[in-house]
């Protein structure tokens, strides 16, 4: 066996201590949030602190921060592969995962925070004895669509590459992986025809998947600028989201890069030259967020209509103040020093600032959501929000779920794809 | 949408002038339509359900100072913005065009209440309380809401049902029933001798947000100095 193939399939073979050392803990976590979740469709939807007028809050800032971060596949790996740069090669995978992972999760809160979440199933169009369809007017039901769609699409996104990959699997593992390898391998056996195949098929689908990620964010921006709340109702929400989502995709990815090379001992396949362009990348979003950022704030300062006014108050001098300059320092100030300058910038400032955007993303949506809420048009209504341990249980226990899933994803497919590396010999015929 | 044109328009007419703040139209609400009676702590979280409240508003500096009193309940808005961002119809435009809510299809998204300019949707947070003995004296004509269906004002649309089918002709909604200064009006727009669409035809006649085009049909009539 040659050098790439040994030091990609080693992480699969094995369970180290570490690994579990890391995992059970944080099933633990996973499993407490589910048990919150139970106790708030026992007890009712109150047990989180929402309340009027803030009806939304943490789980809707937790599914915008979500399906941002599944843009993290699609920019790099669609985009990427568009524009044939041959350095996205061992990142493509890392990505595509990150997005499939991060949309199961998203996807998971509009059910979370609905009152009556047992039947969330009413949103689907289907054929049904309360001979009742859907109401396509509204944006919940274009979101419905286009995260099922994404989701689809980012699964088959993920799954096309990692078929020469699982065939190849197939022919040396043994029990019930070869099983499985064998099942998803789909009989692949390397033909030229297959590979034409193939190419065909994922330039298709990283046209398609690259307009579905900016609908769906976009979407997702829809849910609150066709409202008339004050500071929701704005025409930069739909590219000011995708800005974001791709901004926080891409630190979500840098962060997840440097666990795999650390862990897997993968640093001569994960380049300082890696995160040196990722890095690049992310500097420009933050340019770009911050652009679109001053774009929104100055309008609504600038023009100063009174209902606007009294929730860009609350914002960036009154009760969330503090959490939107944090977001500031966070999103433009802590990347823009370490990035921006060349001599700082380096794998370490790299990982730093991505944890930071991380954060100040996580903000942002809860700058967008909360203080609209508490601010409504009469004054008289005006309320404030702090969470409850439900939610920020609910919250916490979707990192742990996705760091669980990505390790037992790891553990079962070579992480980096390994033909893009080197070509697999064709299957024997047998 | 094809469904043939009622005859009824309800509509109301509120005048600020006359109303002295005493909330006798709230208590009221809350015993005709079985609004539940939260409990201290969820009222502080700014969970009391009324759909009825008595907004005050000053004028002038001190001492000069004038209270100003204006019951905000739903607008049953012709443009409502509740209506189209609900995903599952659970809040719609009836044939008399009350803005309805039917708690059996909600599924709880509350994108309708926060859409709502006037503030005036609750939900149930919770499985509805009343403390002892106020369970026994529930109106048998209004339904119960269960725990995470949104709720809101009906203009007592069960009082419109009766009347219409045991042919009442003193059909008013609790609030104005109760109202002891008789700031309240309701009636059918459609009729042009109703005194509420004499009232909304006042040179004292606003509708209330009406710059956002919700086309409400609860006018306010108050002095414009």
């Amino acid at each position: 066996m040659d050098d790439v193939r040994r030091d990609l399939w080693r992480p699969l073979q094995g369970t180290s201590w570490r690994y579990l050392a890391v995992l059970l803990p944080l099933s633990m976590v996973t499993l407490w949030g589910l048990i919150a979740w139970g106790y708030q469709l026992d007890r009712g939807i109150g047990v989180a602190n929402i309340r009027r007028p803030v009806f939304w809050a943490f789980y809707l800032v937790d599914f915008v921060f979500w399906i941002g971060i599944s843009h993290a596949g699609t920019l790099i790996s669609a985009i990427l592969r568009l524009t044939e740069a041959e350095w996205r090669k061992p990142v493509t995978r890392a990505a595509e995962a990150i997005t499939v992972f991060a949309l199961m999760i998203g996807g998971m809160f509009p059910i979370i925070h609905l009152g009556r979440a047992w039947i969330f199933y009413w949103l689907i169009p289907y054929p049904n004895t309360r001979l009742l369809w859907p109401n396509f007017r509204s944006p919940l039901m274009w979101d419905l669509c286009a995260i099922s769609t994404y989701l689809i699409g980012s699964s088959i996104f993920l799954f096309l590459p990692l078929i020469p990959d699982v065939a190849q699997l197939a022919r040396h593992a043994k029990g019930w992986r070869r099983w499985v390898y064998r099942k998803l391998a789909l009989g692949w056996t390397g033909s030229d025809r297959e590979w034409h195949a193939l190419e065909r098929a994922m330039k298709l689908m990283a046209g398609i998947i690259l307009a579905v990620a900016v609908s769906v964010h976009t979407v997702v921006a829809w849910d609150f600028s066709m409202a008339i709340a004050p500071m929701w109702h704005s025409t930069i929400f739909g590219p000011y989201f995708v800005v974001g989502a791709i901004f926080s995709g891409i630190a979500a990815l840098i962060l997840a890069m440097a666990v795999i090379r650390r862990t897997m001992h993968l640093e001569q396949y994960l380049t300082p030259h890696h995160f040196n362009n990722l890095a690049k990348l992310l500097l420009l979003m933050s340019l770009l967020w911050v652009y679109f950022t001053v774009s929104e704030n100055l309008t609504v300062w600038y023009g100063n209509e009174p209902k606007e006014m009294m929730v860009f108050g609350a914002r960036t001098r009154g009760t969330f103040a503090p959490y939107f300059w944090t977001m500031v320092v966070c999103n433009f100030f802590i990347p823009f020093v370490l990035l921006g300058i060349r001599k700082l910038r380096s794998i370490q400032t790299a990982i730093i600032s991505s944890v930071t955007v991380l954060i100040g993303m996580w903000l942002e949506r809860f700058i967008i959501i909360v203080p609209t809420l508490s601010r409504p048009r009469l004054a008289a209504a005006w309320g404030s929000y702090s969470p409850s341990w439900v939610e920020i249980s609910i919250t916490v226990a979707t990192f742990a779920t996705m760091v669980v899933l990505y390790l037992m994803f790891a553990k079962l497919f070579p992480i980096i794809s390994i033909w893009e590396f080197k070509p697999h010999d064709r299957v024997p015929e047998r | 949408m094809g469904g043939k044109v009622s005859e009824h328009r309800w509509g109301m007419a509120i005048d600020l002038d006359r109303c002295t703040g005493c909330q006798a139209c709230v208590a009221a609400c809350h015993a005709e339509n079985n609004l539940p009676v939260s409990n201290p702590e969820q009222a502080a979280l700014g969970r009391a359900v009324h759909w009825i409240r008595v907004d005050r508003y000053y004028e002038g500096e001190f001492p000069n100072i004038r209270v100003k009193h204006r019951p905000v309940l739903c607008q049953q808005c012709d443009e409502a913005p509740c209506e189209p961002v609900c995903p599952v119809y659970a809040t719609y435009k009836n044939p008399e065009g009350l803005n309805v809510q039917v708690y059996n299809r909600c599924v709880g998204t509350r994108y309708c209440a926060n859409n709502c300019p006037y503030s005036v949707r609750f939900f149930n947070w919770f499985d509805p309380e009343w403390p002892e003995p106020l369970q026994l004296q529930h109106n048998p004509d209004v339904s119960i809401r269960e725990s995470g269906v949104m709720e809101k004002c009906t203009f007592c649309i069960q009082r419109i049902k009766r009347a219409e089918e045991e042919g009442a002709n003193n059909l008013q909604p609790a609030c104005v029933q109760s109202c002891p200064a008789e700031a309240m009006v309701f009636g059918d727009l459609n009729d042009p001798e109703s005194k509420v669409s004499q009232l909304a035809e006042n040179s004292r006649a606003t509708q209330f947000l009406e710059e956002l085009g919700t086309k409400p049909k609860v006018f306010y009539l108050e002095r414009v100095k």
